[in-house]
């Protein structure tokens, strides 16, 4: 039983998934502990859902190792399937049926006993502070509290790993921050979550561990912490500008004031340690910034410094 | 076996909420058509002297009718709710998230269509019976021909849904397949009058087996040789209809 906890529960090697031509996972390595919460962070069309289907058993690799549970998916993709938990990127909730009933039958095709599903469904909704709309319907329900749902019913069956794809996109920043709450709640209780996103703050919120994904390939791995610190300096001094692309010139005038530069449209990135140093320097240049921030470093800019693009498209 | 009955479930479930008012159709209908074509048309018929078979118009037209109501309930539930289980409320998903199999969401889908066919025929027959056209006792088989007639259109039809994106093929296999097996495989008049090569091209159509099957038994004069026949072929479409089903399926949901 020790030797067994310590293997991970999710393991991947040289993983690959093709879609006729086009390679949608293209080799990836990763390994996820018991209780972890491991993230795939990346960009629309990075590989990201390909991969969490290969892992809940729905989707054949087309190459490379994978295990999950230590078993191998293809083989016993049902086995597998019992102990997970799943909320896909795109909900699959019954809105005809009410909030009950989705958790019903969802529970019975666990093969659970009516009575258990019962008793789970109202203890789970609770907890996604979904009880008082026991009986009604999902249709009229908002976003959130879909998504909230659809948590809890990926929790009906009491998983060893819960797959959320996308868990808070679409929701406005109130709904989420209800979403990330619970997560947090069930991260506390020991659970494995594996979770992408495309928010850098999600990320960073959430992860014990992350793997940036760009193009089907991981382009790093680590803590949110250790990714900052290896990608990117502490600090960031944003300069804003009201044109379309700041003067050509600038670049090159305070290329010295900072350990790297990344131009954008509209912005200047000066990656720095020392940011309130580096703004007044530019300031003492003379240089005319409609504003100027000075913020720490986060995942963003790790991912730009790795890929030269921004997470989500400008 | 027991997998599929966890996705039958969900379609009870999901018909509960229409049940009242699909239940008032299955009765109404059959007597309104019944009542319209054995009746009203069949006095007409009844008249020239010249009914089909030897029987009175409502007792020849009766089964048919069962029969395309099976063919046609069969396919249209094989239909939008196969297409919207993937691409609109993705129920199907949802499904394959759990320890159900491709297998048991084809079968518990399945079963649940010869549910709806199987008890509409059930009214249907009744319905028969009261307007006394029914005339032997064999006419009981008729529900269980129903049956295979349901699996023999719903499940082929399951299969080409599970390939679409989108339903605009579905009025067009209602309006050149559907419709026209409706009025020209034997419903309303025996295929003996339809010219020689239509003829043929009748015998082919499931529909025309099924028509013939229901039609031989509430007469009570089966010929058994081509009974087995139509059995047959009706079983075959069935069996081909799951196989593929099997593979449309998996082909779309587990991409
Ligand atoms: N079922 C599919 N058929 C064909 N191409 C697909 C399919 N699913 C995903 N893709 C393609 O694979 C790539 C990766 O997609 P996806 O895994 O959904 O990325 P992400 O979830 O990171 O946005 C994209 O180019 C996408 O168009
Ligand atoms: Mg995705």
């Amino acid at each position: 039983m020790n030797a067994a906890a310590e293997l991970p529960l999710v393991h991947a090697r040289g993983l690959i998934k093709r879609f006729d031509d086009l390679v949608a996972v293209d080799g990836i390595d990763f390994d996820v502990q018991k209780g972890e919460a491991f993230g795939f962070l990346g960009p629309n069309g990075a590989g990201k859902s390909s991969t969490m289907r290969m892992i809940g058993c729905v989707s054949p690799p087309s190459g490379g190792t994978l295990r999950v549970l230590g078993l191998d998916p293809v083989k016993n993709g049902a086995d597998i399937r019992a102990q997970l938990g799943v909320v896909p990127q795109e909900d699959t909730l019954d809105l005809e049926l009410t909030v009950r009933e989705n958790m019903l039958i969802y529970g019975r095709y666990f093969g659970l006993g009516r009575k258990v599903v019962h008793e789970r469904a109202e203890r789970l909704l609770e907890f996604v502070q979904l009880e008082e709309r026991l009986d009604s319907k999902v249709e009229p329900l908002s976003g959130g509290m879909k998504r909230r749902l659809t948590i809890a019913r990926s929790l009906i069956n009491e998983p060893d790993i819960l797959l959320l794809d996308e868990p808070t996109t679409g929701l406005d920043p109130q709904a989420r921050h209800v979403v990330w709450d619970r997560l947090h709640e069930l991260k506390h209780r020991g659970a494995t979550l594996l979770l992408t996103t495309h928010y850098m703050d999600e990320a960073e919120q959430l992860c014990d561990r992350l793997v940036v994904m760009d193009k089907g390939k991981i382009a790093a791995e680590g803590s949110p912490v250790e990714l900052i610190r290896r990608y990117s300096t502490r600090e960031v001094v944003e300069l804003r500008f009201a044109a379309e692309r700041p003067p050509d010139d600038l670049a090159a005038r305070i290329d010295g004031l900072a350990r790297r530069v990344e131009t954008l449209s509209g912005r200047l990135l000066l990656y720095t340690d020392d940011g309130d140093r580096t703004a007044e320097r530019v300031h003492e240049l003379g240089v005319q910034a409609q504003s100027t921030l000075v913020r720490r470093s986060t995942l963003e800019d790790v991912f730009l410094h790795l890929t030269g693009r921004t997470l989500v498209d400008e | 076996m027991s997998y599929a009955l966890r996705s039958y479930e969900f379609w009870l479930t999901f018909y509960r909420r229409t049940w009242r008012g699909s239940v008032a159709t299955s009765i109404v209908n059959p007597v309104f058509y019944l009542g319209a074509l054995g009746i009203g048309l069949g006095t007409l018929v009844n008249k020239s002297g010249t009914t089909p078979d030897g029987v009175e118009y409502i007792a020849f037209v009766a089964p048919g009718v069962l029969a395309a109501t099976a063919m046609q309930i069969a396919t249209n539930e094989a239909m939008w709710p196969v297409l919207g289980s993937i691409r609109w409320t993705r129920g199907y998903y949802a499904m394959l998230a759990t320890p159900l199999q491709i297998r048991h969401i084809v079968f518990g889908h399945q079963a649940w269509m010869a549910t709806r066919v199987v008890s509409s025929c059930a009214v249907y027959l009744a319905v028969i019976a009261a307007f006394g056209a029914i005339h032997s006792p064999l006419g009981v088989l008729a529900l269980p021909a129903c049956f295979l007639i349901g699996v023999a259109f719903s499940a082929p039809m399951a299969a080409y849904s599970a390939t679409l994106e989108n339903d605009a093929a579905f009025i067009v296999v209602n309006r050149f397949a559907v419709i026209p097996m409706f009025l020209f495989s034997g419903t309303f008049f025996p295929i003996s009058r339809l010219p020689q090569v239509l003829r043929w091209v009748a015998y082919l159509t499931p529909s025309w087996h099924g028509v013939d099957l229901c039609r031989s038994l509430t007469l009570g004069r089966v010929d058994w040789g081509l009974a087995v026949v139509h059995v047959a072929y009706l079983a075959a479409l069935a069996v081909t209809g799951l196989v593929f089903a099997l593979r449309t399926y998996r082909r779309r949901l587990m991409k």
